[in-house]
């Protein structure tokens, strides 16, 4: 009998999502397991620690109904794999990579190891393509580049997919007409989100563009583990093999880091920081690092990692290792959110890492950098008014500060906020930001170039 | 001592443990499996040994062979480190590129230095020469800045008995030979050391020059020295990376080694892409004719950011021991304590403080220790240094983690980076009330000497008006700013102007991102002498507002951005003005 048909029915213990194997034989670690219920149905399990005669098998579509008599366990013979082929495009998978939708099998080019290997930094070409999404205080102020890594960090109850579908829907380079796919990765999502995307997908005719791996709300957890993971396998064989530029959409990264958080609890590891394991840092690494560009490579993957902030906050772990992976964040706030301003995205703590050289002259306009920093001095200053004058009243500022305190309001309203649907050129974006500009001192603009204050700055208006 | 080969018993992650490796020594390199991945002993116990592997473990099978190397993890010395970038463990990142494609593959083997290639040597010591480790017995030009001194290794001494004539060598060439006590030993350009073990040294000094970095904040308010010793804390975008980059570009030291500890692929890339082009504004050259760059990226194997660190730290101080100033740069040591804990929680060790392990404390302490301003080994008495700056990324970006605590304990600088500043855009986003240098007196003495006499007192003074505008701030809360009284109103204006204008430097403005000394001591000083004429104005009853809005106050902010070669005949004429404007405002209240 050739060692991967053989049946162990050795299973000694069930915990959690974990079941224990003994007596097993030349097993590897990171094995693919399949087991067998006494009822007879199939589950899909991977070997987390291996010994010479035992191994610990995480279990994806969970234990229930798993036994310590009648259930047996086959090692395959090798790890995680996902069968790519261009015809994924289009398609829907559940969480262990089978299709979901009624069509065939796809019949795969390639199998890949689902985990990938890292980029070697010698290979990666810089991201430093502007994509245009509409949206101004992204175009604007955070903006994003073909191949970088820009999660929103939003709170439960937030209009994060709306947004998220808004980018999708939006996104361009500017000028060109490209091979491009989404790859959607639901992770723990309830339907009623999952088909707000696919409608839009729809609406757009995106769908027939897109993948789509899926593991809603009542899903196995622990799949959760292993979807990002084929979502970016399948991504980088479009993106590096098939030369698209894929867009990846990764939502809930939250219930992610739970499942993770599961498996940690039940091995009984030394928990880290609040309960999660010490080594999701890495693992989410392992996840957002492969976003990029290659040298010599037409294609590229654009991530849109999405996660809730548990209550709200920043410093979580899961936002806050996130942030330290990721080329920068997107923040939604609920006060903006109150106000009814769309999208509500808190200027000050957004951040696009890779802005600097995806903007300016050739790229977006000259003048770029130098106006989003000043907006983003100036609004942060209103803001500081804004508290002050809470307490003070705002008799006690000076003319100057008050034009600041004024600044802010009508930054908020006019350049943050603006429709789900609307779709603002850069230029657009920056003419709205040089009207803004405009209502504070000359003096003040000591962000932007004076050519560019000469250039750009509308006529003065009369003061009232 | 016969070979010792053991086999695979259990695998978790990086960590597996071997049967049969009775005989190996803690911290020998081991071979992994039938892939031969790499592996350091970690843990001994009778027949068992606990290995952590630098790379993948995947697919590994309990069963597999272990083989020791019987040597500990060491790294290669010799020229061509310069402009190369490495892995963890010192394996040439464009080598494995050519070998394996775009993505990193498992078990790939490529010496760091290249064997085949000649370097023309130039003797410097002749036969019948006493040597001792560290002399330098010939020479090599490694880039075009970088002359790479033969040394004789550390464990060396005795009577040179021959030295190769000038000519090409491969760093495997026998290039000379020294008769010691223990017999004779050839010598080649090819060294190793091991990582762990800090390359030995006759005597540490304290440090006393400056580390001139061009970032105003850090040279003229929180001075780093050479040899010295300095962290930079800060939540993930306040600006860690940029800064490391920053005093990678323009620091005046003359090596720098880099190393990327668990942090982003794209930024080793920028690396990659801006050194070649930018220039060293002292010798004109591409900076990374100076620089050596070690990546273990957060998507590769954890275990190797441990050894990262180390290779770094040992490549600086082997160009430190031929005589140089070399600056360190780890972004970011919290990944490595990650790693150490990662570790520890699978040898299930006793967890200390938020799960890291009890001896962290003591891992970043050796590490720190081996900066230094030092009198080398050698018969010359010669000197050379390694600073050392390491990033720390601290969770929820709060300093009181065990990471930040305990690296502050150690380190004489720290630079304190403040996300309400981050958020804002006020870059560099290091908070000057929270920030200290311990070097502060100890460089002084260089600025006055070289750029002004009243260097300190300029520094102090600015110091002083930020810490006064804090105050102020405090009851400007309560009252509002038009509640002040117009000398405090027209310190807050002083105030506003240094930390706008002084202590903001953009890192992508084509000047701003390094300000030679001279140009930041003269731009400390028009600035303070603007705060002199707004007292003197507002004490002869002139506006505060009428103040702020002349002219020359906008020159003024702007300063940072007047090419370096300009400034002087710019300050000059700037000044003037100002007083002018100024001196009229208060004629026209006097009349
Ligand atoms: N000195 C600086 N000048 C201009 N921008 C800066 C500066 N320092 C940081 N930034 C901005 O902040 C962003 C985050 O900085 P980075 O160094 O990557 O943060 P960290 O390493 O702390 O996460 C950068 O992408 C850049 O936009
Ligand atoms: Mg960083």
């Amino acid at each position: 009998m050739k060692r991967k048909d053989i049946e162990y029915t050795t299973v000694s213990e069930v915990a959690g999502p974990l079941m224990i194997v003994e007596g097993v034989k030349d097993i590897a670690f990171n094995e693919v397991v399949k087991i067998k219920t006494s009822f007879g149905e199939e589950r899909t399990g991977q070997i987390l620690e291996a010994f010479e005669d035992k191994a610990v098998v995480q279990v994806f579509e969970g234990t229930r109904g798993l036994d310590t008599k009648n259930t047996s366990a086959r090692f395959i013979g090798e790890t995680m794999k996902l069968g790519v082929s261009k015809d994924m495009v289009g398609r829907v998978f559940d969480g262990t990579g089978n299709p979901l939708d009624n069509a065939p099998p796809i019949i795969p080019d390639e199998r890949r190891d689902i985990n990938g290997d890292p980029i070697n930094p010698c290979a990666r070409e810089y991201p430093r393509e502007f994509i245009q999404t509409g949206i101004s205080t992204i175009d604007g102020l955070n903006t994003l580049v073909r191949g970088q890594k820009l999660p929103i960090f939003s709170g439960s109850g937030l209009p994060h997919n709306e947004l998220a579908a808004q980018v999708a829907r939006q996104a361009k380079v500017l000028g060109k007409e490209e091979k491009f796919a989404v790859v959607f990765c639901a992770m723990g999502i309830t339907s009623e989100e999952a088909n707000l995307f696919i409608k839009d997908f729809e609406n757009t005719g995106a769908l027939e563009r897109t993948v789509m791996f899926l593991n809603l709300a009542d899903d196995p957890t622990i799949e959760r583990i292993i979807l990002p993971r084929m979502a970016l396998t399948c991504a980088e064989y479009l993106a590096f093999d098939l030369d698209m530029h894929v867009l990846v959409v990764l939502t809930d990264m939250t219930n992610y880091a739970e499942a993770l958080r599961e498996i940690a609890a039940a091995r009984e590891e030394v928990p880290g920081r609040r309960g999660y394991p010490g080594y999701m840092y890495t693992d989410l690494a392992m996840n957002y690092e492969r976003a990029g560009r290659i040298k010599g490579k037409k294609g590229s993957i654009t991530q849109i990692p999405m996660l809730t902030m548990p209550d709200d906050d920043i410093t979580h772990p899961i936002p806050d290792l996130t942030g330290y992976i990721t080329e920068g964040q997107i923040v939604l706030e609920r006060g903006l959110h109150k106000k009814s301003i769309y999208p509500p995205i808190a200027v000050l703590p957004c951040l696009s890492r890779l802005m600097d050289r995806g903007i300016g002259k050739d790229k977006t306009r000259e003048d770029h950098a130098g106006v989003s920093n000043q907006l983003y001095a100036a609004y942060a200053e209103g803001c500081d008014l804004r508290d002050l004058v809470a307490i003070v009243g705002e008799d006690a500022l000076s003319d100057r500060d008050r034009k600041f305190l004024q600044f802010a309001d009508e930054f908020e309203k006019r350049f943050v906020s603006q429709g789900p649907h609307e779709d603002r050129s850069i230029e657009q974006t920056l003419t709205i930001s040089w009207e803004l500009l405009s209502g504070l001192p000359v003096s003040e603009l000591k962000k932007i170039d004076e050519t560019y204050i000469k250039k750009y700055l509308p006529p003065v208006k009369e003061e009232k | 001592m016969s070979e010792i080969v053991g086999k695979i018993v259990r695998i978790s992650g990086p960590v597996i443990e071997a049967d049969d490796m009775r005989g190996s020594k803690m911290y020998d390199v081991v071979r992994v499996g039938d892939e031969n991945l790499i592996g350091e002993i970690i843990r001994l116990n009778e027949d068992i040994a606990t290995i952590q592997v630098y790379e993948d473990t995947n697919g590994l099978k309990p069963g597999e062979k272990v083989i020791s190397t019987l040597e500990p993890l060491s790294v290669e010395l010799g020229p061509g480190l310069i402009t190369n970038i490495y892995d963890g463990i010192q394996r040439p990142l464009p080598a494995i590129n050519k070998q394996t494609g775009d993505f990193i593959a498992r078990g790939v083997e490529a010496h760091a230095l290249d064997r085949k290639k000649k370097w023309h040597f130039k003797p410097t010591a002749k036969r019948g020469d006493k040597v001792k480790g560290c002399d330098i017995i010939g020479e090599v030009q490694e880039s075009t800045i970088i002359l790479h001194k033969i040394i004789v290794p550390p464990d060396v001494q005795g009577v040179l008995s021959s030295v190769g004539k000038e000519g090409d060598y491969t760093i495997e060439d026998d290039i000379a030979a020294v008769t010691t006590d223990k017999g004779n030993v050839k010598l080649k350009m090819l060294q190793r050391w091991p990582v762990r073990k800090a390359r030995p040294v006759a005597e540490k000094y304290d440090p006393s020059l400056a580390l001139i970095t061009g970032q105003r904040v850090i040279d003229t308010f929180f001075p780093v020295a050479k040899g010295g010793t300095a962290a930079i804390p800060g939540g993930f975008g306040t600006g860690k990376t940029v800064m490391l980059h920053q005093l990678a570009k323009w620091s005046d030291a003359q090596i720098i080694v880099y190393v990327g500890c668990g942090e982003r692929g794209n930024e080793m890339t920028d690396v990659l892409r801006e050194f070649p082009v930018l220039e060293d504004p002292i010798t004109h050259e591409p900076l990374m004719n100076r620089t050596v760059l070690i990546a273990n990226t957060s998507n590769m194997p954890v275990a190797a950011r441990d050894a990262s660190v180390y290779t770094g730290i040992t490549i600086a101080e082997y160009y430190r021991d031929m005589g140089y100033d070399v600056a360190l740069m780890a972004d970011s040591t919290s990944r490595w304590a990650e790693a150490m804990r990662e570790i520890s929680g699978r040898l299930e060790e006793m967890p200390g403080e938020e799960g890291y392990p009890a001896y962290l404390a003591s891992r970043l302490a050796e590490f720190y220790e081996r900066a230094g301003r030092v009198k080398l080994l050698g018969s010359k008495n010669k000197e050379g240094s390694v600073s050392v700056m390491g990033a720390v990324s601290p969770p929820g970006g709060d300093f009181s983690e065990p990471v930040a605590q305990n690296t502050l304990r150690i380190v004489k600088v720290f630079w304190a980076l403040d996300a309400d500043l981050a958020d804002k855009r006020h870059f560099p986003s290091i908070n000057w009330l929270k920030s200290y240098s311990l070097y502060l007196e100890e460089v002084s003495d260089w600025w006055e000497k070289t750029v002004g006499k009243d260097w300190l007192k300029l520094r102090n003074r600015a110091m002083a008006l930020l810490q006064k505008e804090s105050e102020l701030q405090e009851i400007v809360k309560l009252v509002g700013p038009d509640a002040l009284p117009p000398r405090e109103r027209g310190l807050l204006e002083s105030a506003r102007m240094v930390r706008e204008n002084y202590l903001q430097q953009s890192a992508f403005h084509e000047v701003d991102t390094y300000c030679p000394g001279k140009k930041q001591y003269e731009m400390l000083r028009l600035m303070l002498k603007f705060s002199d004429k707004i007292q003197e104005a507002v004490g002869k009853n002139v506006h505060i507002d009428d103040i702020i809005s002349i002219k020359s106050r906008e020159t003024l902010a702007r300063t940072g951005t007047v090419p370096n070669e300009e400034f002087e005949k710019r300050f000059k004429s700037l000044e003037q003005e100002m007083e002018n404007e100024i001196n009229s405002l208060i004629k026209g209240r006097v009349k």
